[in-house]
């Protein structure tokens, strides 16, 4: 692995993006959507309110906060691969020494950095203003740290998810747009999963959170692998798939 | 396409300043909105929220528009695509270039930079490259000629390891054509593809410094502006891609191209699209690698072009038609001819053609132009010319019969033509 080669790939993708209109559109305007509806909903909790009406309004927050990481990085990582295709620099790189494992784990990364950093201040807003403003009744269920664990390892975990799906997708795909409206709708069912959590279907614990964590670890590292795979360079340069099987008559 | 630089800087909380009257607007807005916040909602449980929510939404926007300094300088320069691009200075492209490959490592200075053999590439049912052998010698400029479809960039992709030969074999830069040498030869080359394949978002400097990482170049500043003032773009190095002209984007293409010292170069219609300025200059910069020490292997349509650059061409039709000097070409495909053209129509021809070393003759284009096939057009010249002044015939002109590049390659296209049919 050469850190180098890895450093300058995410360089050139966090310079694209800040360039990209659409990247930064949906990049400044979803966050904005997440910040402010959990706002009005908690703020709106009375003091008086009952233990399920508070679970419920809390439940929003939590599930709006892991819906961040799994919809944002989609719109960075689906493009890393067929918008290259697409725009003609794709082959270019693919002639220099960079191999795809690392090519992909740039990728990731540039994706990874600006969603989960965006996700985290996002919550770290939205923990800030909750202290600051909100019922006591509110607090009391926010600050609990079972779920504040699950908040803090499960937003990077999803993004990943999110992200290798994405990049899937991007090598599979001809289009980008086709590319990150699959990515997105790939990564909802994983939503369903943290719901059961967000409304306390299942009552969250440090174990069982730190347990699923790890559980979704290692899904991604296995994403990772099959990515690697799928990425194959005679398919991505001709849009034929590799023949590996030499004719011997002509060797 | 670039995105609105309203705020410089490069980082949250570093240097910013609004750049632009809309950078301005956005700031005021938010101080006025934090203001009325803390003043009008005092006493409110809402105004921490809301005052966290302007600061929250300023500093979204601003990270979100602001741009490093050389794109914003290069993104108000997009009109300066429609000036001249800079002449190029051969003297100093060349010094560039002899410091570019000065640290090159060449395996064998005996083995040839590229060896082919029995190359097969098929696409399903289709055969793309069929059974091709050929090889280069180090410094070398190869053309590789053929129609559209005739597989020329297939094989270029597999010399370059982006695809899979499905039969044959070859070592380029000393290196046999395998998957597991792909990172190694990949170091030793460069490719150029027919359309320049840039980062139009980006500037001319981060093109090249992105590769230069690729590449995991030591010094990599030092290389990108060795490689600019090679292709004369020194000036232009923080200008983005995207307002560049073609001529110039290519360039850029051939600068990342040299920016790795690599022991072959492939370009792949280095010229395609460019006007007769700029397809000299990169003639000129083709010369200028052959000058040092780089093999290059010159895919390309334009035949003048090839016979005035390269050492050696092979004209591909999914199968090598031949391959050779453009010189060896002619004389293999074409016999040695005279052309004489006279006033009026001979009215013996035969009789005053019946000189030694005349082969035959024939009519060209009209009764008074003959066309003779000659063993050694020095020799039989003056012997044609004393039996045409003998005949009487009032001689206009007694030339050498010239073939082009351009005939060998028709009459091996039309022979495929034939083939085919």
């Amino acid at each position: 692995m050469s850190r180098q080669r890895i450093t300058s790939v995410v360089r050139k993708e966090v310079r694209e993006f800040r360039r990209n209109r659409f990247v930064i559109a949906t990049m400044g305007i979803l966050p904005l959507v997440f910040l402010t509806s959990p706002l009005l909903t908690i703020f709106r909790v009375p003091e008086s309110a009952s233990g399920t009406q508070v679970k419920a309004a809390v439940g929003v927050i939590s599930l709006l906060m892991l819906i961040i990481p799994v919809v944002l990085p989609p719109v960075i990582a689906a493009y890393s691969v067929v918008g290259e295709r697409d725009q003609g620099t794709l082959e270019p790189v693919l002639t220099t020494p960079i191999p795809a494992s690392e090519l992909l784990i740039g990728k990731a990364a540039a994706a990874f950095l600006p969603s989960v950093g965006l996700a985290y201040a996002i919550y770290a807003i939205v923990l800030i203003a909750i202290r600051l403003g909100a019922a006591h009744v509110v607090r009391t269920v926010v600050f609990h740290p079972p779920e504040l664990i699950a908040q803090l390892l499960f937003i990077p975990l999803l993004a990943l998810w999110s992200i290798w799906l994405g990049i899937a997708v991007s090598t599979r795909t001809s289009d980008v747009r086709v590319a990150q409206q699959l990515a997105t709708l790939a990564g909802l069912p994983v939503l369903g999963f943290t719901s059961l959590i967000s409304f306390q279907i299942i009552k969250p614990s440090v174990p069982l959170a730190i347990g699923l964590a790890l559980a979704l670890l290692a899904v991604d590292v296995g994403a990772a692998r099959i990515v690697a795979r799928l990425f194959d360079r005679e398919r991505l340069v001709t849009g034929h798939r590799a023949d590996t099987r030499r004719a011997k008559a002509t060797n | 396409m670039s995105s609105p630089h309203w705020f410089q800087g490069r980082r949250i909380g570093l240097g910013w300043r609004p750049a632009s009257w809309q950078g301005w607007v956005v700031t005021l807005v938010s101080v006025a909105a934090l203001v009325a916040a803390v003043t009008l909602l005092r006493g409110s449980s809402a105004r921490a929220p809301v005052a966290i929510l302007v600061v929250a939404v300023y500093s979204i926007v601003a990270f979100a528009t602001g741009g490093s300094r050389a794109a914003t300088t290069a993104h108000s320069e997009e009109a300066r695509d429609d000036e001249p691009e800079p002449s190029v200075v051969p003297e100093e492209q060349r010094r560039a270039l002899r410091a570019l490959s000065s640290g090159r490592v060449v395996s064998r200075s005996d083995e040839p930079a590229l060896v082919v053999e029995h190359l097969t590439k098929r696409f399903g049912d289709r055969v793309a490259v069929d059974d091709v052998s050929f090889s280069v010698a180090p410094g070398e400029v190869f053309g590789f000629l053929g129609p559209n479809g005739a597989g020329k960039t297939t094989t270029v992709r597999m010399l370059a390891t982006l695809i899979e030969p499905t039969g044959g074999a070859a070592r380029v830069a000393g290196l046999s054509l395998e998957p597991e040498n792909g990172v190694e030869i990949r170091k030793r080359v460069a490719v150029m593809t027919e359309t320049p394949g840039l980062y139009l978002r980006l500037t001319v400097a981060e093109n090249l410094e992105y590769f230069a990482g690729l590449y995991e170049l030591a010094r990599p500043r030092e290389r990108i502006e060795l490689a600019l003032a090679a292709v004369n773009l020194t000036n232009r190095a923080s200008d983005v891609c995207g307002s560049l002209s073609k001529g110039l984007r290519q360039r850029v293409a051939l600068a990342r191209s040299v920016l790795a010292e690599p022991a072959i170069v492939f370009l792949d219609e280095p010229t395609s699209g460019l006007d007769p300025v700029a397809s000299r200059e990169v003639h000129e910069l083709i010369s200028s690698l052959r000058e040092h020490g780089t093999t290059v292997f010159l895919t390309t349509h334009r035949l003048e072009e090839a016979e005035r650059l390269c050492d050696r061409v092979a004209i591909l039709n999914t199968s090598l038609r031949t391959i050779g000097r453009p010189d060896e070409l002619r004389d293999e495909l074409f016999r040695k001819a005279i052309v004489v053209r006279t006033a009026a129509p001979l009215n013996d021809p035969d009789a005053v053609f019946a000189v030694s070393g005349i082969e035959g003759w024939d009519t060209e284009d009209g009764p008074n132009r003959y066309l003779l096939a000659v063993t050694d057009a020095r020799v039989v010249a003056p012997d044609v010319t004393r039996a045409l002044v003998a005949a009487g015939a009032d001689v206009l002109s007694i030339t050498e019969a010239h073939h082009s590049l351009e005939d060998v390659y028709l009459e091996l296209v039309d022979d495929n033509k034939e083939d085919a049919s």
